[in-house]
């Protein structure tokens, strides 16, 4: 049976607003747990660029201190890109196509949802933060394994893997976007920024596995190369860029119109950028790479959109 | 010792009761439950009366109540004990329904069409031209195979003597046939050992008759692609809608789903538009097409009404069906019967006085206290007066409203519903109940033995809606060797 277009559209949105809460809960965690021992400067500086990194609408809040912008960025349901409204999102989504997902999806998503709810309301998150972001990225983590085991690995399945994958190559990059300035050659001191490097893979998730590859020797160049470029560690743009060429043409090998090539071109030239590109020189063209990577993110939403999703009759019916 | 004490509640009273005589002995088809009940103990059958409302809430089989707060799930009470009925009866009751049905179809036609009942005086022209539910539009269409009414369910109930009558049709977008469904699950569940001594006749075709009905309506093609229109998640019924898309294995479709183009119906899939044959919908005729009917209505589809007049599309039920089940021209039907088939209706009406007609208006106005007013126009248990159980302030109030508008209200004598034995905290009590068999009308009419039995939990109460406390159970109509 065909997919609806809605449909579709909702496992992706789902998605989406599940990576992006994962990502805000683990920027917050890492901020306020891993770099508490920095003298002033450096902590404004952090503070600065954790929101830059969740692109915080100063006009919109209206804040300065760092307590009330983690409260927002938490707990404020009326914030759009708050933990609190970014998990109702996903959930309203899933709760539209609970017929297209495995019951043992809409339990978890709906339990992590409650959890969440019970844990800003009155602030009782505060008491034990670091193990309430935990909570919040387990959650997502769990949604994502019931996601593999449970449903069939067919078109509603890689949409949600499209929309996962988008999401998580669009954060790296603003997160990384934040961060040029202490990764850039010139200026920095080895031992003032190690920490700042360390809690920048961390909110990657990419410590650990960064060890492994190069010990904890932690260099700007190889943790681009690492983050970016990685073909095998599954947080790196690369990875999230295969993994959406892969669904594009999972999703386009069922379908005979012609407009399914015109995604699988974009896909396919992002992956070939993030596959052949930035090697050698990794640190000096950074910034330049990460406006493509986040203009290639924008567009494959905005190609997918128009080809399955929100397509006009007049180019539907032309095929 | 709890044998005497689980019946020690179960009183008769001048209502028919459905599992005992009034002499107190079980009625034949009654009496292997009876037995059945004296050897469970309350405790067991607490147990699965758990087991059975936590089964229904992990399912989701709930509806949304409207004016709490917003979006509350309820599950519809399940009373674990069925209601029996012998084929005997049953084959009276769909006899009178193919012969209602058929009627009421015929009445559709005509009135939309030539209208030979209305210049014949047989029913009064104003009557239906006043009906809020006419719809001027559908003057002259044709609709598929001249069936009007594909999917109706209509409320019976049972007088002190026995006899089915019918209290209501409902011709528009009936609800409640897949509680009739997880019902029958339930009972097959919580009384396994029940079935070994009766021989229940099944339910469980209903997805499929459903189907082929639709298909039955596909105007050109014959692999129709068949789609359920709902008004979407926040709709009372919604489960249902996902249950039977499910049980049909057709897509659940929402009126943003689907354009129009060319006076054809599309719906957006990923791989591009595909074409709609027949629409199964869930949503009222007001709010189908907004260029048509109501223009703020967001949930239908903008040029629907234009596709369906084309032909192009099939649309379950057709638009306009409410005014035969206008509660006022309710009160014509057995002459719509006499009038379309030269036959006597078999299954009679209630007793129904028309408040435009001055002298019954007087007598209604005399007698609030003792008859059941109700809004001609609604349905679900809303706006209605139930004259033994009212206040002098709300018959007052309604004797307002009667005079104000009459054609709005009927008046109907305050009929004691039958009774059934239901579980009640833990003890066997009687409660009223009525019936709503769900006919389907294709190619030919054809009625699922049995239907959804609807209880009044409340003691005394005559309301069994569920959007004013009633329950449900299952019902089982036997086969004519096991009586």
């Amino acid at each position: 049976m065909a997919m609806l277009s809605r449909v579709a559209d909702s496992l992706y949105w789902m998605s989406r607003y599940l990576e992006r809460t994962e990502h805000t809960a683990r920027l917050l965690d890492v901020t306020q747990h891993q770099l508490i021992d920095v003298d002033a400067t450096a902590s404004q500086q952090r503070w600065h660029r954790l929101w830059q990194a969740l692109h915080y609408n100063e006009a919109m809040a209206g804040s300065h201190q760092p307590a009330p912008i983690v409260e927002l960025f938490t707990a404020d349901g009326q914030y759009p890109d708050s933990l609190v409204a970014t998990i109702t999102a996903a959930r309203e989504n899933a709760r539209q196509v609970r017929e297209h997902i495995s019951s043992e999806m809409w339990e978890q998503i709906n339990r992590l949802y409650l959890d969440i709810r019970q844990q800003v309301q009155g602030q009782r998150w505060q008491q034990a933060a670091h193990r309430f972001y935990g909570m919040v990225k387990s959650g997502s983590h769990l949604f994502q394994g019931i996601t593999d085991a449970t449903m069939i690995h067919d078109e509603g399945w890689n949409f949600i893997q499209i929309g996962r994958a988008l999401e998580r190559a669009n954060n790296t990059a603003s997160l990384l976007h934040s961060h040029l300035r202490i990764l850039q050659p010139t200026g920095y001191e080895q031992g003032a920024h190690h920490a700042e490097w360390v809690a920048l893979l961390k909110m990657c998730t990419a410590f650990e596995a960064y060890c492994k590859v190069h010990t904890p020797e932690v260099t700007p160049t190889r943790m681009i190369q690492f983050v970016v470029y990685d073909a095998v560690f599954p947080r790196s743009i690369r990875f999230c860029a295969n993994s959406i060429h892969e669904s594009t043409v999972a999703i386009g090998a069922k379908h005979t119109h012609g407009h399914a090539q015109r995604i699988q071109r974009v896909t396919g030239q992002f992956q070939a950028m993030l596959e052949y590109g930035g090697v050698d020189d990794a640190l000096s063209t950074l910034a330049h790479n990460i406006v493509n990577v986040q203009q290639g993110c924008s567009q494959i939403g905005a190609v997918l959109h128009e080809v399955h999703i929100d397509y006009t009759i007049d180019s539907a019916l032309s095929n | 010792m709890h044998k005497e004490d689980f019946f020690t509640h179960y009183l008769l009273d001048t209502a028919w009761d459905e599992m005992c005589r009034p002499d107190g002995s079980a009625r034949n088809h009654y009496v292997e439950l009876m037995k059945r009940m004296q050897q469970i103990t309350p405790q067991e059958l607490k147990q699965r009366q758990q087991v059975a409302d936590d089964t229904f809430l992990a399912q989701g089989v709930t509806f949304t109540v409207y004016g709490h707060e917003a979006g509350t799930e309820k599950i519809f009470p399940f009373d674990l004990i069925p209601r029996i009925i012998t084929d005997r009866e049953w084959r009276r009751v769909e006899q009178g329904l193919t012969q209602r049905i058929t009627a009421l179809n015929m009445f559709l036609h005509d009135i939309y069409h030539d209208e030979h009942i209305l210049r014949d005086g047989v029913v009064p022209r104003d009557l239906v031209y006043s009906c809020r539910h006419y719809r001027r539009e559908m003057r002259g269409v044709s609709v598929p195979q001249g069936i009007y009414i594909n999917v109706t369910g209509s409320d019976l109930i049972r007088l002190p003597n026995g006899e089915f009558v019918v209290l209501e049709d409902n011709l528009r977008v009936p609800s409640g046939v897949s509680y009739m469904l997880v019902n029958r699950q339930m009972s097959k569940q919580v009384f396994p050992q029940l079935f070994d001594h009766y021989n229940v006749q099944s339910v469980e075709q209903y997805g499929q008759m459903l189907l082929s009905t639709l298909r039955s309506l596909a105007p050109h093609t014959n692999e129709p692609n068949i789609v359920l229109l709902t008004p979407g998640s926040y709709n009372s019924a919604y489960f249902e809608h996902t249950y039977l898309a499910r049980q049909m294995g057709i897509q659940l479709v929402e009126g943003r789903d689907l354009v129009i183009h060319n006076n054809t119906v599309y719906m957006r899939t990923t791989s591009g538009l595909q074409k709609v044959d027949v629409i199964y919908r869930r949503i009222d005729d007001d709010f189908i097409d907004p260029l048509v009917f109501r223009p703020d209505s967001v949930l239908g589809v903008p040029g629907l009404m234009h596709a369906y007049r084309a032909g192009n599309v099939a649309i379950a039920n057709a638009l306009g069906t409410g005014v035969a089940d206008d509660k006022a021209l309710y009160a014509y039907v057995p002459a719509m019967i006499k009038y379309y088939s030269g036959q006597e209706p078999i299954i009679n009406n209630v007793e129904t006085y028309l408040l435009s007609d001055a002298q019954q208006r007087q007598y209604v106005l005399d007698n609030l206290e003792s008859l059941v007013v109700k809004a001609v126009g609604e349905s679900g248990g809303y706006g209605m007066l139930i004259g033994p159980q009212s206040t002098a302030a709300q018959r007052a109030e309604f004797a307002a409203r009667i005079t104000q508008e009459p054609r709005g209200y009927i008046a109907q004598p305050t009929l004691q519903l039958s009774r059934a034995p239901c579980i009640i905290d833990g003890q066997l009590e009687a409660r009223h109940v009525d019936l709503r068999p769900y006919i389907l009308y294709g190619d030919r009419v054809t009625i699922v033995p049995g239907g959804l039995t609807r209880v009044a939990l409340t003691r005394g109460s005559l309301v069994v809606n569920s959007s004013q406390g009633g329950g449900s159970k299952d019902t089982w109509v036997l086969y004519a060797d096991t009586e």
